[in-house]
């Protein structure tokens, strides 16, 4: 294959582990946020926990291969965006450790104080992750100050990443925490079973109306912040559209009780916010605020070609494993959850 | 401090924190695989109680080593960037392979065995542990193969252009006996670890006379493996002495404090250097015997430090060539006493549990201690490992000083690195608590986890 198009299939390859871990580890952040406000005894706290007990972790794997893929694919992309991300990421990571944790440890006593307290870190460490990479996604878009060195200049010289909690940077966050929260709530409504899913379910009408009015902010946001009108990547036609549409139909289902198509419906809208997020971007990886010239592309930022062709290969050989055995373990949970405790593992 | 000294402490503590947990994963995962499988054959109850006794203790450790990974997989593109810049057209494979090969299989498949009990066949079941096993000693297979081309790089080239290494020949990359050499030497410290682990907490129960029948046989299966793994233990630690010499002879011979060049050369037990752990004052030595670890021959001659300093300036350009001394000095000699004590420690108990004499050793008390002895020579290995490639962070190509990220400031750094202390710190805490509760706790409270009869049976210390 062509060293170009190698970098393509890279860059989609990458773009695809992004928008499954966004499939999937989004309702596992949203069912994490829930957990103290749905959760009203033990048991269904840890019926909640249950719905994802089992994939969280694989899940949450995702995101890793995301970054070693970019790193082995686009070295200088996973240079830049990590180092220039600092704080963020160390807050990120500071949530899906105290996240993670505590799925763990939380019924490993029975003191309620303890349980209590790693339900409250389950949830704000689903809160901080969520924020900090919707933040991030957004000013991926929207440029950050990449000088002729490929390095984040710090704008101050004194704490490298304040610049990202900016108007347009925040909403994406807030979006994408709430999206997330709609999307772990109709999944709680599609695995729970008896009061515990009428709750998840009342919840999910309020959650959407939260979800719809914040995307069509960062809608009429991003016209204003970033450079799209003028710099389209790849025209995604139709895509934004659909993407808009499936999440506004979402409340039709909500209504009628169709929780499989609601749950499908907000899956399709993350699906299709990120394949638009990524054909906009294209062939940039990270958009330079300073000098359009310094901005990072597949082409500038990326491995040698006997290195993407070693990893095609690999991946090649690999991804279809991987996915059929994740499939193969929602398949073997798909059952639904009871509060009864004679059912509950602990 | 400056940003690299930060950088430099942030990323030794992350690391060595991290792998705390992890030889323990490494090892114990076999042991749970193999009491399961034998309850499976012979539906011997006792099998099964041990599975998921070791195996409860597994899960607390596991998760630890998990959430604290995620932070390695970041940290080489925040703190080290030019050096992800330099290396990430190599470097960057295995490490996604890892991913994709390793962390996807064990995750998954741990939730299967988590979860599954009961829900999936029984098969099935006893399958997904395997999987856990074979995952996470993957990932110690890549991941070692990458830290050993930062000891010893191998099928790459120098593009000026680009101003970086680049691959060339993955084959090489994955046979690099470094790496391998790494692999037997840390698979045998994760065996070990975990013997060692099952061999303190059984004596414990032993000498109180509790479930004395499961956990003689656990402490029988530990001895073993115990024993097996420690001669193995030194097997690759010799080995990986001599192709130290000839890959790394710095690291070497400041491993030995070996400053002139000699032939024959002798093997310091103890040296007394000065402050700067850089000019040697006194030592006490054994005639020959580092000739012998060099090259398996008691005359060869064993280059200095002084001599090799020289030659690195002649070849690199002014600087200072030397690591630490104090530090790769004594790490060595604490590692190797302890590999020491483990074989003679699991010999004696062998021979003790064989005889059926075990009550009666008064050794017996002195094992729940002597479960921080390999996680000390875990460490002590690591550092010297590590410290041991200064001021190199690839060897021979790119120096710890220019592998930082240049963006960083000070006070990001203090930041993540008061940030982690104290998470890290957290979880210690918290992940020490469950240890003790729950191997000191039994079996049966191990067996049936729930709410109700948790609470009855080990809660009474809360
Ligand atoms: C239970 C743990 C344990 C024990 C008892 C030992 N080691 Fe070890 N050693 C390690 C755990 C370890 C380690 C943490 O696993 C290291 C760090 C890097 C590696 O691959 O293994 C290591 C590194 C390491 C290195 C550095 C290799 C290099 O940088 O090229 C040498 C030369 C040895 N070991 C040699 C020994 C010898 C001669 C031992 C005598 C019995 C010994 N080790 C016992
Ligand atoms: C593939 C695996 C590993 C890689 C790629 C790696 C890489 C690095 C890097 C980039 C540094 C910073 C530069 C420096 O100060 O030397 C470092 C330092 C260090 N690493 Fe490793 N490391 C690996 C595994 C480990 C492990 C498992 C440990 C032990 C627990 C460890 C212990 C250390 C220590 C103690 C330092 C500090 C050395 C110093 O400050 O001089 N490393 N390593
Ligand atoms: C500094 C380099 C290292 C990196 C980048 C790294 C990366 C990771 C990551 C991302 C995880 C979490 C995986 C998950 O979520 O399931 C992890 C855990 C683990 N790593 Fe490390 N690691 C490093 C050093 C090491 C070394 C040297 C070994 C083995 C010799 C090792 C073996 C393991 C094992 C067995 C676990 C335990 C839990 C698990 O894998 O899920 N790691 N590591």
């Amino acid at each position: 294959m062509s060293y170009e198009t190698l970098q393509t299939l890279w860059f989609i390859l990458i773009a695809i582990l992004w928008i499954g871990f966004y499939f999937l580890e989004g309702f596992d952040f949203g069912v994490g946020m829930l957990l103290p406000f749905l959760g009203k005894k033990d048991e269904e706290r840890r019926a909640i926990i249950n719905t994802i007990g089992s994939v969280w972790d694989g899940n949450e794997v995702w995101l890793l291969t995301a970054g070693g893929a970019t790193f082995a694919a686009f070295p200088h992309w996973y240079a830049t965006m990590f180092s220039g991300f600092y704080l963020p990421l160390f807050l990120l990571l500071v949530g899906l450790i105290i996240r993670g944790i505590s799925f763990e440890y939380r019924s490993k006593d029975p003191n309620p104080a303890w349980r209590n307290r790693f339900d409250w870190m389950i949830a704000v460490g689903s809160f901080l992750a969520a924020l900090l990479l919707g933040t991030a996604f957004a000013n991926l878009a929207k440029g950050v100050p990449i000088d002729a060195n490929m390095n984040y200049v710090s704008p101050n010289g004194f704490v490298t990443t304040l610049g990202l909690l900016n108007p347009y940077g925040l909403i994406g966050g807030l979006t994408t925490v709430t999206v997330f929260l709609l999307h772990g709530a109709n999944f709680l409504t599609l695995k729970l079973e008896g009061e515990l899913r009428e709750r998840a379910r009342a919840i999910s009408k309020k959650l959407y109306l939260a979800a719809a009015a914040l995307t069509t902010l960062l809608l009429i946001a991003t016209y204003i912040y970033t450079d799209i009108r003028t710099k389209l990547g790849v025209n995604p036609g139709i895509i934004p559209i659909a993407s808009y549409a499936a999440l506004l139909l979402t409340i039709s289902f909500i209504n009628r009780k169709m929780e499989g198509w609601a749950f499908i419906s907000v899956a399709a809208h993350i699906v299709l916010t990120q394949i638009t997020f990524f054909t906009l971007m294209f062939p940039r990886v990270m958009v330079s605020s300073l000098n359009p010239d310094w901005s990072l592309t597949i082409y500038n930022a990326s491995s040698s070609q006997y290195t993407l062709t070693v990893m095609s290969i690999v991946a090649l050989i690999f991804v279809p494993i991987v996915l059929a055995y994740q499939g193969w373990t929602y398949y073997m949970f798909r059952k639904r959850i009871s509060t009864d405790k004679k059912t509950l593992i602990y | 401090m400056d940003p690299i000294t930060l950088s430099r402490w942030q990323f030794g503590l992350t690391t060595v924190y991290h792998f705390l947990f992890v030889p323990l994963t490494l090892g114990l995962g076999w042991f749970v695989a193999y009491m399961q499988t034998r309850y499976y054959q012979t539906r011997d109850e006792t099998f099964l109680k041990m599975a998921k006794f070791w195996g409860k203790l597994f899960l607390i450790n596991f998760a630890i080593g998990v959430v604290t990974g995620i932070v390695q997989e970041f940290q080489f593109g925040m703190n080290w960037s030019e050096y992800s810049r330099y290396v990430g057209d190599i470097f960057g494979a295995p490490l996604a392979v890892e991913a994709l090969l390793a962390f996807f299989m064990e995750s998954t498949f741990l939730g299967v065995w988590i979860f599954g009990e009961g829900r999936v066949p029984e098969k099935v079941h006893l399958a997904s542990i395997w999987l856990v096993a074979l995952g996470s000693n993957f990932s110690a297979l890549w991941i070692l193969l990458a830290n050993g081309w930062m000891q010893h790089p191998v099928g790459y080239v120098i593009n000026e252009a680009k101003g970086r290494a680049e691959l060339v020949d993955f084959f090489a990359l994955i046979a690099n006996p470094k790496g391998w050499m790494f692999f037997w030497h840390t698979i045998s410290s994760g065996l070990a670890t975990a013997a060692f682990l099952i061999i303190g907490v059984s004596a414990y129960h032993i000498i109180r006379k509790q479930n004395v029948d499961l956990f003689k046989r656990s402490f029988q299966m530990a001895v073993v493996v115990g024993l097996v793994t420690s001669l193995s233990l030194f097997l690759a630690g010799h080995t990986m002495g001599q192709y130290m010499y000839e890959t790394q002879p710095m690291k070497f011979a400041s491993v030995e404090a070996h400053w002139e060049t000699s032939a024959p050369a002798d093997f310091s037990i103890i040296t007394i250097g000065d402050l700067s752990g850089k000019r040697e004052v006194w030592s006490w030595r054994l005639p020959r015997v580092l000739s012998f670890l060099a090259c398996n021959n008691f005359d060869c001659e064993v280059r200095g430090v002084n001599d090799i300093q020289a030659e690195y300036e002649a070849l690199y350009g002014p600087g200072d060539y030397i690591p630490l001394m104090v530090v790769t000095y004594w790490t060595f000699r604490f590692m190797m006493t302890i590999g020491f004590f483990m074989i003679a420690a699991s010999a004696y108990f062998l021979y003790l549990s064989l005889n059926d004499k075990l009550e009666k050793s008064k050794w017996l008390r002195w094992m729940p201690a002597m479960i921080s002895l390999p996680y000390i020579a875990n460490m002590s290995g690591w550092i010297l490992t590590e410290m041991g490639r200064q001021p190199w962070i690839v060897q021979g190509l790119l120096k710890v000083e220019d592998a930082v990220s240049p963006n960083l400031t000070t006070l990001d750094l203090w930041i993540s690195l008061i940030g982690y202390t104290v998470v890290y710190g957290a979880l210690a805490v918290a992940m020490v608590k469950l240890m003790t509760k729950y191997a000191k706790a039994g079996p049966d409270a191990a067996m049936h986890e729930s709410v109700d009869v948790v609470p009855a049976l080990v809660g009474a210390d809360d």
